[in-house]
């Protein structure tokens, strides 16, 4: 069994790894759903989007690794932290439900994303910036996806409407995570590295409202709940994916195929 | 003098080989068509050529590379590396010419230009779609199918003249 590597995470590091995890974790929840989505077409829409998340998570984490200094790659990040030193948001490690809480989880991350990644064009860390330059043609896809879904499925049937309100209720309460900012956030503002999380805040609400709205959907209240897996404190959920994601290289080091 | 004819003369060469590797997802075009050979230069004692990721997951990268590396040895202009260039990002506008007319000829509808209000607001409803024309009957009277197709780069449509489906490169 391959023990845990040890990590060294400054700011700038940490800033990276929280990004860089959510992409890598969103991409393990939505590869769940091959072979099991409702139809052929969003069953190869959500592995594309997954590889899509996959190749910015291994982009984002090679570079935290450069970051870092003490000689390790994307797959040791990848396969070989230890739960705390994940640093993604809470959101997306959540079990992924059903279709109704995968696409508002989606379009909830992918118009975060958008916003985010717009930002990072202008990173003084020229590396980040040119992952971003990709990405952000990308996260403009899976939103325009997974938001025309919302819409579908809050204006579709009695029973789309009510899972579409459930996954809603569900979710909401991991939004302030993705807006709350700190020293991790002060520090990448300082250097310019990328901006403070909060500053995107109002947009995601104007876009969310939107979207929401067009399903008939109402915009919900801010929760007082406060997730905190971007500071390495996970929910529950975190063990199993981890387990699952990891067991390959921990029980057969450097495995590769 | 000699020598620099001769560095000018291994790069025309290199490019021409770049323009014999084909993409292993589409194999319609080769990797200049597809606009993915940012530079090519000659260091003296190794070609370096200069590729851009198209997407950020794409699995025929590293496939690609091997390609690119295997076709210059067997040409007889290596030793030679392969470096990724990001920036600026990939757009489906460097697609040639020559490019385009082979997807067509090949039954993927190509690419638009990608919309100067690429940065706009998303719209969810009330979107105009795409005209996309049918690569067999030049029909725009089509319809999509599937927002993403065997590969990330594409989308699936059905042409409502001739009834064809068909795949169109999405313009990113």
């Amino acid at each position: 069994m391959q023990a845990s590597i040890e990590v060294r995470l400054s700011p700038a590091v940490q800033y990276l790894l929280r990004l860089g995890d959510t992409c890598l974790i969103h991409a393990q929840r939505l590869v769940e759903w091959c072979g099991h989505a409702p139809v052929l077409e969003e069953d190869i829409a959500l592995s594309n989007m997954a590889l899509d998340f996959l190749g910015q998570a291994r982009g984002l984490l090679t570079h935290a690794a450069a970051l870092e200094g003490l000689g390790h790659d994307e797959d040791q990040l990848a396969f070989l932290r230890d739960e705390r030193d994940y640093r993604n948001l809470t959101l997306v490690e959540l079990p992924r439900g059903d279709f109704a809480h995968t696409m508002l989880c989606n379009t909830m991350l992918s118009t975060w994303l958008k916003l985010l990644w717009a930002r990072l064009v202008d990173s003084s860390d020229a590396e980040l910036a040119g992952i971003a330059g990709k990405a952000v043609k990308e996260a403009r896809y899976h939103q325009q996806h997974a938001g025309d879904w919302v819409v579908r499925l809050g204006r579709g049937t009695q029973e789309s409407r009510r899972r579409c309100e459930q996954a809603l209720g569900e979710l909401w309460r991991y939004v302030p995570e993705m807006f709350e900012s700190d020293a991790i956030d002060d520090a990448a503002r300082l250097s310019g590295l990328g901006p403070r999380w909060s500053e995107l805040h109002q947009p995601w609400l104007t876009e969310m409202g939107a979207i929401l709205g067009e399903a008939g959907l109402a915009l919900p209240p801010e929760s007082a709940f406060r997730s905190t897996g971007k500071r390495g404190l996970h929910s529950e959920h975190m063990g199993f994916i981890l387990a699952e994601m990891q067991h390959l290289q921990r029980a057969f080091p450097g495995g590769v195929w | 003098m000699k020598d620099a004819a001769a560095a000018s003369r291994r790069l025309a060469e290199a490019w021409a080989v770049l323009g014999s590797v084909l993409d292993p997802e589409v194999p319609a075009l080769s990797v200049r068509d597809l606009g993915i050979v940012r530079d090519v230069l000659d260091h003296g004692d190794a070609l370096e050529i200069v590729l851009t990721p198209t997407y950020s997951g794409c699995p025929a990268t590293e496939v690609i590379e091997h390609d690119v590396l295997a076709a210059i040895a067997a040409a007889g202009l290596g030793p030679a590396r392969v470096t990724m260039r990001r920036a600026p990002a990939w757009t489906t506008d460097w697609i040639s010419t020559e490019g385009r007319r082979k997807l067509a000829e090949y039954g993927i509808a190509p690419p638009g230009p990608v919309a100067a209000d690429a940065a706009a607001p998303i719209r969810i409803v009330g979107r105009r779609a795409d005209a996309v024309a049918c690569p067999r009957c030049h029909s725009l009277c089509t319809e999509r199918l599937s927002a993403f197709g065997s590969t990330a780069c594409k989308a699936m449509y059905r042409c409502l003249s001739c009834r064809e489906p068909f795949e169109h490169f999405k313009p990113i």
